[in-house]
Formats: structure tokens, C-alpha cells, sequence
């Protein structure tokens, strides 16, 4: 009987987790616009640097309020997230403090001191500061905008594949060994790309839309067209670079995090030259018998999930199933045997805590040379018992079980959102190009630009969805579950605290998102 | 020789440091709780938050990165107060969240909550945000009321939690202690001390100034009752010392006095702090430097908090002690991270001059022209 594994211990996890999502939703509503609209600006400053125009002037001033009351809501978010670590995940945070802590020290150091810096000088430097300092401030705060995603991406992406690190026994944490491995690892590479890509895409279509906005009101059209010209370019620029670190996240997942794709695919039942459900409707839960199909209709490419997850048309791909029950044939341990040997690492980290209070040095030295990667019985009992620990934390397998309807719609979203943005940059840019000097764009197309502003949102916050959803029940890839992560704090508090917050991002996202639209109603003439 | 001694060292002058400074920039806050004391006027309210909100980020990153940096040298320490504390940090992050906002959004069009609002959450930061970080920096020298046993990782069937507290306050008994409190009221007068100073160096404005000459006398005597109170009671105070090469930590009378007297840098650092705000009080009230008071009350202020900080971690001294089991008290020994982190860190650190020259050019640039009464009609102000 798990004695901590009651409804009372379940409820401060689950309230926890709770907090920490609804914390990392409003902060994603606003650091995908940081990032792209702090290169707009910078592009649009380096017009005005570079012609001394004044139209130029005002074109940036607008968009940088318009950053600013994006940006600063987004700041008062983002803290939570970074003191929620230890607040609600005390655990977690000594377990893996040594390797997760260093990208946030370095993330404050290297980047927030750059954004909070140079962002002042940006909003402020206008007749006060020479120009070219001024518009290097902008530069400035866009690099160390993108610069803290950096960070705490690498942080993120470790928790879904860690790498550099150690298990150190007499610690009772994990070490890291190398801090290139950590910063370098494939996934994180490949994570800080599609989410600051995302971001900019995000930030281009938000500026096509405000654009479209000004042109079906028949306001400010050389400020329109100028702004949809730069963004337009940047968005495809981006929208293709997306598509194609989208392919590598769906192979790494894959590699690394199967049962995420098999549940971002509705995939019960793996096997070789895997179908791919472009679309489709899932039956209730509790009706789909074992081997039936799990659709209600779907539409269907043959092989295709092999083709993007191995490039490869007769790869195998795992099903749900298959990681939850084992498959012989294709070296997949089952989850169950997993536990088994999670519990086997852990008991031996009992044994030398024991041990070290019993002052029973041989005894520690054993279970030390265990846990050590130098000597052969190390590697092995590292490779082959210590890689489950976290699933010696779990109840069952069915722990392992993810919210399949919820990820399979929520890729299909991002998935389709993306495809889109693609486009309509293309249509824009044929727009603008196909006969200058005049304002060419169609009704039809401007309502798309307009109404592409709340798809884009939509996009990012599926994709966090796929990402973190995902990766249930880790807080640390097979490592650590959310269940031993958690601090020993009452579910009442988490509740309160929860809703407190709630109840402030909501107001705050109110009155963020009323100024916005006022400020645009006013335009940039009245800036002047 | 680089050691983990010395590496364990070194990231505590780091976070020492990073104390420090972000105790001199919350003058920001100092300033946003005399906004109504100093701006009497819709107009000198205005004035006062485009002088203080030209420099609020600076503030908020640097509580950011102290967080950030105490978690990747001093991981127990996170886990331990944060998830521990949890009442306390909760307020603290709830007051700077309604901070972030306020000077963006208080006077722009649709807002919906009113230029009021906005400015009582600067005021509601500027007053507790001050008072709770300086309390909850008490408890390095006072303690907290928590066990860390990391056995219970491999507790299976039970509690699996390493460090819990053991109170059901969860961190608000610090106000119980009387030096908590002294030192978060003199922090809350210090910040004060340091708003009315700033304002007299960026404002230019014959009214503000002279209101804050006066006010700086009103919050120079509480600061100096508080201060001194924490420093003589800290002083006879026992502290928690750590034996390095056994671990073992043991109660030692005078501890803190003992530390001052063992590194006299330390303490004639110190000394130098405390004469160098002393002498900043004296010139924003008396004299007619008293635009240049900040400079003094600023470097003052950053030496007697990071020396104030080193005789909490150095000297085998637990930097954190646990009221409720001696040895679970936390030492920069038994709760830095590897030494493989701290030293990829200290190369990073090296970058941090490279910052802070930085960050001094682009302050200086901007407040070049000083905050005037027609300043407040640009499109840009707050």
C-alpha cells in the first residue's frame, strides 16, 4: 500500500500541476509576441536609422508600445514559473538542481540583465540617446529576449531527455559532467529553434493582422503595407524553417519520448510502415475494445507515421500498447518490468542511506561502486536499473497512460495552424508583389490576416500542450515522476494560491488585452 | 588552486553579492511606497514613476537572478525555504507581480482598473515587497523551522519528500522572532532612505526636492533604530557552526560576533558600509551634496549588506539554520551543488563586470536629462 499515494497526496500533485500549467499557458500567451515583435522593431529602428525617415519613426514607436504592454505582463508571469520550481517542486529541485539551476543562473546573467537593460533605452532613448546607441539597444533587447529562451529551453528540453549528468548516490541527486552535452543535446537544439521560430511566426502574423485591421478601416495604408512587407518576409522565412524543426522534433520524440508520439498519433497498437490519422474523431474512451480501431472516422495515409518519425516507410513505430505491455520482438521492456527494476534503484539508494547512518562503510562502498559510470557492475546497474528509477515511484503501469484525445487534437491544431501560416504569408506576399504601388490585398485575404492573429495564439499554446501533456507522468524523463517531485504542502494551499493567481493573470490579461486594442485604435499618428 | 572549498566559497560571495545589490535597487521600491508621501500632485506622481520606471526591471531582474543563481549553487537551499516558506515566497511573488504591470499600464487608455489601482500596487510593492524580503533574508541568520533527510527519497511506501517543514505557518512564524522583523523594517526604511535619495539625484524639481530632504530625517531615525537593533541582538545571537570536516553543526554563543572578529575584511568592510550610508544620511538632509547622497547611500549600502551576507555563510557558519534539527541545518558545505557546476558556473560569472559596465553606461545615458515637469507630457512617459 503506497501510504503517500492517497486521494489527500494526489490532490496537492494534481493542484500543483495545475498551477504550474495555468502559470506556463498566460506566460506562453505573451513570450511568443516578445519574441518576434522585438526583431520587428529592430528592423523597422534600422529603417528609420538607416533613411532618417520619419514615417519610419512613428512605424517603430507604434509597434514598440504595442511590445511594451506585451512585455511587461509577460515579465510579471514569467517570475512565478522561475520560484515555483522550489515553491511546488522542492523535491525536483534538489534532484536535479545541479544540472536544471545553471541554465537559470545563466539565463539571469546573460539575458534578462540584456533584455531589462537595453529595453529601457529602447522605450526611453528616443532624443535622448545617440541614435546609434539607440537603435543598438533594440538589437540589444531582442538578442536577450531570444537569448532567455534560450536558457530555460535547454532547461525544458533536458527535463524531456537529460543528458551530461550522473546519478550520485552519496548525494542522493543528479550530477552534471557536461555542461556541452546539456546546452548541445539534439533535442534541446532543436527545441529553442522551434519555439523561438514559432514565436516569430506568432509575431508576424500578428502584425499582418493589426496591419489588415488598419487596412479594412482605410487608415494609415503606407504604414500597413510598409509593416506587412517586413513581417510577411520574416514570417515565411520563419514558417519554413518551423516546418522543417518540426520534422526533427517529431523524430526525436520518436528516439526519445515514444509513448508522447503514440498518444500525439491515437497510436493503441504499433507496427512497421505505420498509418498516419491526417484527421479524425475519437470514439469514447471506455467503448474502444482491445485491437479496435480507436477512431470513429479518420482519414488515413498508409505508412506515413513511419515515413516522419524514422524517415523510413517500414520503420516500426511503437504503439500505446506496446510500451505499456512490451514487445519481445522489438526490444520494448514492459512498463511493469520497468517498475520492478525503478524500485530495484531505489532500494538500493535506501540501502546506503542505511548504511551511512549505521556506519556501515563496507556496505556504502558496495551500493557507491553500484551507482559508479567508471567500473563495469556501474554502467550496468546505471544502463540497466538506475535508467527506470522514476518508474519505481509509479503504482502501475496504467500511471504511464496519457490523455491521447487531448494530444492527438492538440498536434492536429498546431500541425494545421502552421500549414496555414505558410499560406498566408504566401498569399500576402503574392499580394504585395504582384502589382506595386498600390494596396492590392482583397477583402477575403484581410479578414484572414485579421482572424489569423487568434490561430497563431492557438498554435502556441497546442504545441505547449503536446510538449508538456506529453510528457506525463515525468517531471524528468523516466527519471522522475510529478508524484515524488512535488513538495509535502497541503492541497488547501496550492488551491488558494492557485486561484489567487487566477484570478490576477485573468484581470491583468484583461486589462493587457483592452490597452492593446485601444492603443491600436489610436494608431501611430497619435503617437506624435 | 581552484577547490570545491574555494568554489563553495566564491558562489557564496556570488549570492552575497547579488544580495546586496538587489537590497540597493529596491530604492525602486523605496520610492513606489512614498509615492503619495512625495507626489502630491497627479502631476509629481507622474514625475516619480517616469523616474523610477526607467529602473524597476533592474530591480526585478536582479531578484530574479538571485533566485536563479541560489538554485544552481545552492539547490537544498531552494527546495528547502521555497517549498518550505511556501506562504512567505508566495506573498513576496505576489507583490512583484502587480509591480511588473503597474508603471506600463497605469495611465494608458482602457484601463480598466483605473491609474488608482495601478498606483496602489506600486505602493502595496514598494511597502511590503521591501518589508517581506527583508524578514525573509532574516531567517539566514535566525533560522526556519524545517528537516532535510534525504533517505526519504527511497521511502517507497511513504514520504518521499527530502525537506519539510514543520510548522504549519509554513514560513509566516518568522514575524514571531523580533529581529526578523527589526531587519525588515530596516530594510523597508533603508529602501526608503535609498527611493528619497534617488529621486533628489533624478528629479529636478525644487518642490520634490525639498519634501524629500525632509522625509529623508523622517526615515533615516527608523532605519537606524531598526538596523541597530537587528545588528546588537545579532551580534549576542548564537549561531549554528559547522565543523568541515566532520559536518557535524553545533550551537556556538556569539557566533556572528565571533565571524567579525575571525575576518576582519569582512568586518572593516562592514564598517566602511555602515559610515558610507551614515554619511550619505547626513548629506541628503544637512548639506547641499545632497543630489549626490545616492552614490554614497548606494555603495554603503551593497558593503554592509554582501558583508552582512558573508558572516552568515562563511566562516563555518550554517547559513541557514534548522530550529528544528541542528543538523539539518544548511552550510554552503552540505548544500552547494557539484563542483563540477560551480566551476562551469564561475566561468560565467566572469562575464558579470562585463554586466554591471553595461548596465552603468546605459543608465548613465539615460538619466543624463534629468525628470522635469514637462518631461510627463511625452508620448513615452509613464
Amino acid at each position: 500500500m503506497f501510504l503517500e499515494t492517497t486521494a489527500d497526496f494526489m490532490e496537492v500533485v494534481n493542484w500543483s500541476r495545475a498551477q504550474f500549467a495555468m502559470t506556463a499557458i498566460y506566460h506562453f500567451l505573451f513570450v511568443p509576441l516578445t519574441l518576434g515583435l522585438s526583431f520587428l522593431c529592430a528592423f523597422m529602428h534600422t529603417q528609420y536609422y538607416r533613411t532618417g525617415e520619419e514615417f519610419w519613426k512613428r512605424t517603430t514607436k507604434f509597434w514598440m508600445k504595442v511590445f511594451a504592454i506585451n512585455f511587461a505582463i509577460g515579465i510579471a508571469t514569467g517570475i512565478i514559473l522561475e520560484f515555483e520550481f522550489g515553491t511546488n517542486w522542492s523535491n525536483y529541485s534538489f534532484f536535479v538542481g545541479d544540472i536544471f539551476g545553471a541554465p537559470l543562473a545563466i539565463e539571469g546573467i546573460l539575458a534578462f540583465f540584456l533584455e531589462a537593460t537595453f529595453v529601457a533605452v529602447m522605450f526611453f532613448g528616443w532624443d535622448r540617446v545617440s541614435k546609434g546607441f539607440h537603435l543598438t539597444s533594440t538589437w540589444m533587447t531582442a538578442v536577450g529576449a531570444n537569448l532567455s529562451a534560450l536558457w530555460i529551453l535547454v532547461a525544458n528540453a533536458w527535463m524531456q531527455h537529460p543528458v551530461g549528468m550522473t546519478f550520485n548516490v552519496e548525494t542522493a541527486r543528479n550530477e552534471m559532467y557536461s555542461f556541452w552535452e546539456v546546452l548541445l543535446s539534439p533535442v534541446a537544439i532543436n527545441k529553442f529553434c522551434h519555439t523561438v521560430l514559432s514565436g516569430f511566426v506568432l509575431g508576424a502574423v500578428f502584425v499582418i493582422g493589426v496591419s489588415a485591421w488598419f487596412m479594412l478601416k482605410k487608415r494609415e495604408e503606407r504604414f500597413a503595407r510598409q509593416s506587412i512587407k517586413i513581417a510577411a518576409i520574416f514570417g515565411i522565412v520563419s514558417s519554413i524553417l518551423l516546418i522543417t524543426t518540426g520534422d526533427k522534433s517529431s523524430r526525436l520524440i520518436a528516439e526519445f519520448q515514444p509513448m508522447k508520439l503514440a498518444a500525439a498519433e491515437g497510436l493503441y497498437d504499433g507496427g512497421e510502415n505505420a498509418d498516419m490519422v491526417i484527421i479524425g474523431v475519437f470514439k469514447p474512451a471506455d467503448r474502444i475494445e482491445p485491437g479496435e480501431d480507436p477512431f470513429r472516422f479518420g482519414i488515413r495515409i498508409p505508412g506515413l507515421l513511419s515515413i516522419l518519425s524514422f524517415h523510413d516507410r517500414n520503420a516500426y513505430v511503437a504503439g500505446i500498447n506496446d510500451l505499456i505491455n512490451g514487445d519481445e520482438e522489438h526490444d520494448l521492456m514492459p512498463a511493469s518490468e520497468k517498475i520492478e527494476r525503478g524500485r530495484v534503484a531505489i532500494a538500493e539508494l535506501g540501502r546506503y542511506r542505511q548504511a551511512i547512518k549505521d556506519n556501515d562503510s563496507s556496505t556504502a562502498e558496495e551500493v557507491v561502486q553500484k551507482f559508479s559510470p567508471d567500473t563495469p557492475e556501474g554502467r550496468e546497474f546505471l544502463t540497466e536499473y538506475f535508467k527506470y528509477f522514476g518508474y519505481g515511484y509509479l503504482q502501475s503501469p496504467d500511471d504511464l497512460k496519457l490523455n491521447v484525445p487531448l494530444l492527438f487534437y492538440s498536434y492536429r491544431l498546431m500541425v494545421g495552424c502552421g500549414m496555414w501560416f505558410v499560406l498566408l504569408f504566401l498569399l500576402v506576399l503574392y499580394a504585395l508583389y504582384r502589382k506595386k504601388g498600390s494596396l492590392p490585398f482583397p477583402k477575403w485575404l484581410q479578414y484572414a490576416m485579421l482572424w489569423s492573429i487568434p490561430l497563431a495564439y492557438l498554435a502556441g499554446q497546442a504545441g505547449w500542450i503536446v510538449a508538456e501533456v506529453g510528457r506525463q507522468p515525468w517531471t524528468i524523463q523516466d527519471l522522475l515522476p510529478t508524484v515524488a517531485a512535488v513538495s509535502r504542502i497541503d492541497a488547501g494551499s496550492v488551491k488558494v494560491t492557485f486561484f489567487l493567481f487566477v484570478i490576477l493573470f485573468t484581470t491583468l490579461l484583461i486589462a493587457e488585452v483592452m490597452i492593446m486594442t485601444r492603443q491600436i485604435k489610436i494608431g501611430p499618428k497619435n503617437d506624435e | 588552486m581552484i577547490t570545491y572549498d574555494f568554489l563553495q566559497h566564491y558562489w557564496w560571495l556570488i549570492i552575497s553579492l547579488l544580495g546586496a545589490l538587489l537590497v540597493f535597487l529596491l530604492f525602486v521600491q523605496g520610492g513606489q511606497g512614498m509615492l503619495y508621501t512625495i507626489g502630491k500632485t497627479r502631476e509629481e506622481r507622474n514625475m516619480i514613476a517616469d523616474a523610477l520606471g526607467r529602473k524597476w526591471e533592474l530591480t526585478f531582474t536582479t531578484l530574479v537572478t538571485f533566485g536563479g543563481a541560489f538554485f544552481a549553487s545552492f539547490p537544498l537551499f531552494y527546495s528547502t525555504s521555497f517549498g518550505g516558506a511556501f506562504y512567505v515566497w508566495m506573498l513576496i511573488l505576489f507583490v512583484f507581480i502587480i509591480q511588473a504591470v503597474a508603471y506600463e499600464y497605469r495611465r494608458k487608455p482602457s484601463n480598466f482598473l483605473g491609474e488608482k489601482t495601478f498606483d496602489a500596487f506600486l505602493v502595496i510593492n514598494g511597502v511590503a515587497g521591501a518589508l517581506l524580503l527583508g524578514t525573509a533574508v532574516a531567517t539566514l541568520f535566525t533560522g526556519g523551522n524545517f528537516t532535510v533527510e534525504k533517505a526519504n527519497l527511497a521511502n517507497i511506501g511513504g514520504n518521499t519528500v527530502i525537506s519539510q517543514w514543520t510548522t504549519p505557518w509554513r514560513g509566516l512564524e518568522a514575524v514571531a522572532d523580533y529581529r526578523n522583523l527589526a531587519l525588515g523594517l530596516a530594510v523597508l526604511f533603508l529602501s526608503r532612505v535609498l527611493g528619497l535619495q534617488f529621486f533628489m539625484n533624478t528629479i529636478d524639481d525644487r518642490v520634490i526636492y525639498d519634501r524629500c530632504r525632509k522625509h529623508l530625517l523622517y526615515n533615516a531615525v527608523p532605519f537606524l533604530v531598526f538596523f541597530l537593533l537587528f545588528f546588537v541582538s545579532l551580534m549576542l545571537s548564537n549561531g549554528w557552526a559547522v565543523d568541515p570536516q566532520t559536518g557535524v553543526i553545533s550551537v556556538e554563543k556569539i557566533k556572528y560576533l565571533h565571524n567579525m572578529m575571525q575576518m576582519p575584511l569582512v568586518m572593516i568592510g562592514f564598517l566602511l558600509g555602515v559610515v558610507s550610508v551614515l554619511a550619505s544620511l547626513v548629506m541628503g538632509h544637512f548639506t547641499s551634496f545632497a543630489k549626490k547622497a545616492i552614490w554614497f547611500g548606494g555603495a554603503g549600502t551593497v558593503l554592509t549588506v554582501l558583508c552582512l551576507l558573508l558572516c552568515a555563510g562563511w566562516n563555518d557558519t550554517a547559513y541557514y539554520p534548522s530550529l528544528s534539527d541542528t543538523q539539518s541545518s544548511l552550510t554552503i558545505y552540505n548544500s552547494s551543488s557539484s563542483e563540477f557546476t560551480l566551476k562551469t558556473m564561475s566561468v560565467v560569472s566572469l562575464v558579470i563586470p562585463f554586466v554591471i559596465a553595461y548596465i552603468w553606461y546605459a543608465w548613465h545615458a539615460l538619466t543624463k536629462a534629468k525628470i522635469t515637469r514637462t518631461e510627463g507630457a511625452g508620448d513615452d512617459a509613464y
